[in-house]
């Protein structure tokens, strides 16, 4: 009886320590054998990854990562973290990920070359107004006035044109931090964020700025809903679509956004 | 025909036979081969996909609309103030010698530092300082750190023009009775800005190229827009249209700037 006791316990150490060996749906499919890759942002910005440290789980893609992992049957020694740009996770040939997750909108248009995950996020776009601005109306009309500017590797662009149609020609940035330049150099009046990077530039980053509003996520034609990015016709999409869904529906997902995403129901909806 | 011109036609035949023959053999392995690579099929949709080129095409070309006009307004000014500038460090008077020593610290700085960097450094910092609009747009302010990194470079051209016509001419100008301005006016320069005509438009060639750069700081032009197209198709494409476009007007000035050179040289043996 006791000899029984401890083979099972020796086997499920066994289990632990080769990680996914038994027929559990990610073995085998992974970069390297038992450990989980995972790609994000150089650097990864707040409240995404705090202190660029994905390593340490804090903020919120950090979080749903290790949690996916988890899932998966990955302990947290078992996940290896890189870093990506945009350019690289698209470029085709072989990735240096398993999956690559910074904040990307799920897109038709980038499904033909990359895979999506289930959405794991959606973030309403919001609205930044530099100092300049503040006064602004949260109306489309008000909006159409103002100077405008975005990130040109955002899908904000595609919102701005086609809802907001601004009167004069938006400028585009390359990153956050050109646009936080650009706000402070009163050449923009207002930038077009996802809202809880917009809450956090507003609190942190530009002084004297606001979010005076927020799309409704619905009208936003699925373009703000952020998955995780494999290469096209990876086998691993399968298993953390099932380990979403586990989340989604055992709360797991809805906690992590409680523990690290503001509060973003005093942003009013834009009329 | 003699027998040299015999030999000779012949030889001319046999090379140019070789070079036919190497040229295709070397598109044919190209062509043969490239697709046969595994990745090929994925590079090809990535890079060089007919709808996404069709589909961004035209607004590519009314990007590249505003590359054009930022060229056209800045070459002028950088063909002005290079040739101040070069005019600048070629007083001979000791009462201009603070001039001199501005104008030689103008092009060590402006040649010694990165395009991108000027750019970013005038095109954000001058307009932080708190200037009202329109005053403050990005399209003065990078168009000016183009102008003066150009005018650095052009300026160094306009002096080696200088420096080549020879110191005779000056001393002979002189010497029927001219005034230094005179020389300079009438003597030097127009000798000294034909001579360096095929190097500036190289200059030209770069600039028009390096007009993108303004995009860092905001302007929508060709290099944005079919980055912005990139990221929502998740498609190189964009880029090569962009490169199409970029050649079609960078080749036939290459040209044009060899021709000038070896019309040049031709004149000069």
């Amino acid at each position: 009886m006791i000899s029984k006791i401890i083979l099972s316990a020796a086997a499920a150490a066994l289990m632990a320590s080769t990680a996914l060996a038994g027929g559990h749906c990610a073995a085998g499919k992974t970069l390297t054998d038992g450990k989980l890759t995972i790609a994000t942002g150089n650097p990864a910005y707040f409240p995404w990854v705090l202190d660029d440290a994905p390593e340490s789980g804090n903020g919120f893609e950090a979080a749903v990562a290790y949690a996916v992992a988890a899932e998966m049957g990955f302990s947290e020694a078992d996940v290896v973290w890189v870093r990506s740009s945009f350019d690289e996770a698209i470029q085709p040939g072989a990735k240096n990920f398993d999956f690559n997750l910074q904040q990307y909108s799920i897109t038709p248009e980038r499904d033909e070359v990359v895979d999506f995950s289930a959405p794991y996020f959606t973030a309403p776009m919001a609205v930044l107004v530099g100092p300049g601005a503040v006064d602004t109306p949260a109306t489309m009309a008000a909006l159409k006035g103002l100077k405008w500017g975005a990130s040109g590797s955002h899908t904000s662009v595609q919102k701005l044109m086609n809802d907001i149609q601004p009167t004069s020609d938006p400028l585009l940035y390359g990153d956050n931090a050109d646009i936080n330049a650009a706000i402070g150099a009163n050449q923009i009046d207002a930038a077009l964020f996802d809202l809880p990077t917009a809450l956090f530039l507003s609190a942190v980053m530009i002084e004297g700025s606001k979010v005076i509003g927020q799309f409704a996520s619905d009208e936003s034609q699925g373009g703000d809903q952020f998955g995780m990015l494999f290469e096209d016709g990876n086998a691993l999409k399968e298993c953390v679509d099932d380990a979403l869904a586990a989340m989604t529906s055992n709360g797991t997902l809805a906690a992590i956004e409680a523990t690290w995403m503001q509060d973003t129901t005093g942003v009013p909806l834009i009329q | 025909m003699t027998r040299r011109e015999l030999f000779e036609h012949r030889q001319k035949r046999r090379s140019i036979m070789i070079a036919a023959t190497s040229t295709i053999l070397v598109l044919v392995a190209v062509i043969v081969f490239v697709p046969m690579t595994p990745g090929w099929e994925k590079v090809q949709k990535s890079f060089f996909n007919g709808a996404v080129l069709a589909k961004t095409f035209p607004r590519l070309i009314e990007a590249f609309k505003l590359n054009i006009m930022i060229f056209l307004w800045s070459a002028p000014l950088i063909a002005i103030l290079g040739l101040l500038v070069a005019l600048a460090r070629d007083a001979k008077s000791p009462a201009l010698f603070p001039l001199r020593i501005l104008s030689t610290a103008f092009t060590d700085v402006f040649r010694g530092v990165p395009v991108i960097l000027t750019v970013y450094l005038i095109g954000f910092g001058i307009p932080g300082l708190g200037l009202p609009r329109p005053w403050n747009s990005p399209y003065i302010w990078g168009s000016l750190a183009l102008i003066l990194t150009y005018s650095a470079y052009v300026a160094e051209i306009f002096r080696a023009g200088i420096d080549s016509v020879h110191p005779s001419q000056r001393s002979a100008a002189l010497s029927l009775g001219l005034s230094e301005r005179q020389v300079m006016r009438d003597v030097v320069l127009p000798q000294a800005v034909r001579n360096v005509v095929p190097s500036q438009m190289n200059m030209l060639i770069a600039l028009q190229k390096d007009v993108s750069l303004l995009s860092f700081i905001g302007p929508v032009e060709i290099f944005r827009q079919a980055g912005v197209f990139k990221s929502l198709l998740a498609n190189f494409t964009p880029y090569v249209g962009a490169a199409i476009i970029f050649l079609v007007v960078t080749i036939p000035a290459t040209r044009y700037a060899d021709y000038l050179l070896a019309r040049q040289s031709r004149e000069r043996s």
